[in-house]
């Protein structure tokens, strides 16, 4: 069988082998539920869609995702197994992009688990269901985005902790990279050609147009980019680190 | 087959391994000897293709590790410094992974799992978290990561470090039944497995290659050999009479024990001239004894100049 499949599947496991993947999940699933029903206000609006469901998304994920791309690397490098995996038959790209997509795939169940809302709105009355599927899908690219960010920041540091505050700081980046919060700090060093390709990286935007149930192919292969990206600075910052 | 040719690894200003060529052949043990941060570990790393090399190159079984690292790496069994491994895995599921990655499939993979869990007495201890096995089981698993797929080349960093000294003699009996049709290399600073499982010794001191001997050329270096020790009641009379040899050189005296050590002039064998004498002079010798050589000794005389504290 292929390296790449059974370093993924290894992984998978190793989440749900100790109880941090429980923990996650129910987290994650309560604040997905509480930010809905009170922030959202989900029954008072009288709409039988998950918006105020998928508005919260960003939010959660900025301190979720990192948690769970701490690991990732900077566990490998403290217990020296990095060690071990990087001198089996297995490539590079392979080990990144293994680690990588188990973790996504653990996001995306812990998403999944979230379909009780689904039913609860198609019970209560007639929503537009490609809205959510394109919502749940702009969803899963976003968490990957942030999810590679925090790979590559989780292989730069030996601390779970620096790994993880080094991720919240620049997804947070990420996230509001198209409002006046951080286009005004480029803004006052940087010519306006940068100050508008900042603004275009902004993931909040990105996925906003997804969820409003519009799937443009440059929201799709920005997203896929940016996790293009991160995943290779993820193999350079290994390849700087290992020594050390 | 290993082969490394000008090896050299630079952490900026610091050199950590400088050119460094040796070759070892199937059949070698090769011991890698040296103080703590001679540059042993980051050698071994550079063979096993964890780290590049800044200059030189390094071939396992004819692969250039860098050019080729996924053939490098078929060929070759590592065991990297502290024997890692994940920690919430069993020993079985770890194993199980290692042999997947490795490509092991069917009947083979179940032979060689059930060979290496066999050989390494896991039987015990297989659906146990590794986090939870003592020091011994955690080197065990290590140990039987590196040789589940029958490696031609095997890479052990410190293989019985932390090993109590039932253990070691285990390990050490492993590695000697692997050694013939294999390249072995081990690293170590216990001076005592080199004559235990090595037929032959490099040492390593400040990132240089200093000595690559057989264990016996080594102790050869030594000023003991062929020297020769005697423990008698009677020590001045002993040590009057032996000053009659022309072949001796010196002749010292063990402080605490008053053990006499006869030193011979180079070359010359002096232990018929030492027992004819004191039989001779009727003294009563309790023990008599041929020196082959102290490696300890020609450890520090080769490495000394050379110790640094060094990158890891």
């Amino acid at each position: 069988m292929n390296p790449t499949l059974i370093l993924f599947q290894r992984e998978l496991r190793s989440y749900f082998a100790t109880p941090v993947a429980y923990v996650f999940i129910v987290i994650f699933l309560l604040l997905a539920g509480s930010f809905t029903f009170y922030l959202g206000s989900f029954y008072e609006r009288g709409q039988a869609d998950l918006e105020p469901f998928f508005h919260f998304h960003p939010w959660l994920y900025l301190f979720l995702v990192p948690a769970v791309a701490m690991r990732l690397w900077a566990d490998e490098r403290k217990s020296g197994t990095i060690e071990l995996l990087l001198t089996l038959p297995i490539t590079m790209w392979q080990a990144v992009f293994a680690k990588f997509l188990a973790a996504w795939c653990f996001i995306a169940i812990a998403l999944g688990l979230t379909f009780p809302l689904w039913i609860t709105v198609n019970y209560l009355g007639d929503p537009d269901n490609g809205v959510i599927v394109t919502s749940y899908l702009g969803s899963l690219l976003m968490a990957g985005a942030f999810l590679a960010i925090g790979a590559c920041l989780s292989a730069a540091s030996r601390s779970q902790v620096v790994a993880f505050i080094l991720a919240v700081v620049v997804c947070f980046l990420f996230l509001l990279a198209g409002f006046p919060l951080v286009l005004d700090v480029f803004r006052a060093v940087s010519p306006q050609g940068l100050v508008d390709a900042i603004s275009g990286l902004s993931f909040l935007t990105h996925y906003n147009a997804i969820s409003n149930g519009v799937i443009d192919l440059r929201d799709l292969v920005y997203f896929i980019l940016t996790i293009g990206f991160w995943l290779y600075a993820n193999a350079v910052v290994i390849d700087l680190k290992k020594a050390e | 087959m290993i082969e490394t040719s000008f090896l050299t690894k630079r952490y900026g200003t610091l050199t950590a391994v400088e050119r460094i060529s040796f070759r070892v052949e199937s059949g070698q043990v090769l011991g890698f000897l040296g103080p703590n941060g001679a540059g042993k570990s980051t050698t071994m790393k550079m063979i096993a293709g964890f780290l590049a090399p800044t200059e030189g190159r390094v071939t396992v079984c004819g692969f250039d590790v860098e050019e080729r690292p996924i053939d490098a790496k078929r060929a070759l069994g590592y065991l990297p410094e502290g024997a890692p491994s994940y920690g919430e895995m069993t020993p079985r599921s770890f194993l199980e992974f290692v042999a997947g990655i490795r490509g092991l499939e069917g009947e083979y993979k179940r032979r060689r799992l059930d060979d290496v869990i066999g050989r390494l007495q896991l039987e015990g201890v297989l659906e146990q978290s590794i986090e939870t096995l003592s020091k011994g089981f955690k080197r065990r698993v290590g140990l039987a990561q590196a040789i589940l797929h029958d490696p031609p080349v095997l890479i052990l960093d410190e293989p019985t470090d932390g090993l109590d000294p039932n253990q070691k003699h285990e390990v050490r009996g492993l590695i000697n039944a692997m050694a013939k049709d294999k390249v072995i290399v081990i690293s170590t600073h216990i001076l005592e497995e080199v004559h235990a499982v090595c037929n032959r010794a490099i040492i390593i001191a400040g990132g240089k290659l200093l000595a690559d001997a057989t264990p016996a050329e080594l102790e050869a270096r030594s000023r003991y050999h062929l020297a020769v020790s005697l423990t008698t009641t009677e020590t001045a009379a002993a040590h009057t009479a032996l000053q009659g040899i022309a072949d001796i050189e010196s002749i010292e005296v063990d402080p605490q024990d008053h053990r006499l050590t006869a030193f011979p002039k180079k070359g010359r064998p002096i232990l018929t001239a030492v027992a004819d004498t004191v039989k001779a002079r009727d003294i009563p010798v309790s023990e008599l004894q041929l020196e082959t050589g102290r490696l300890d000794e020609v450890f520090r005389t080769i490495t000394q100049p050379h110790s640094r504290e060094a990158h890891p």
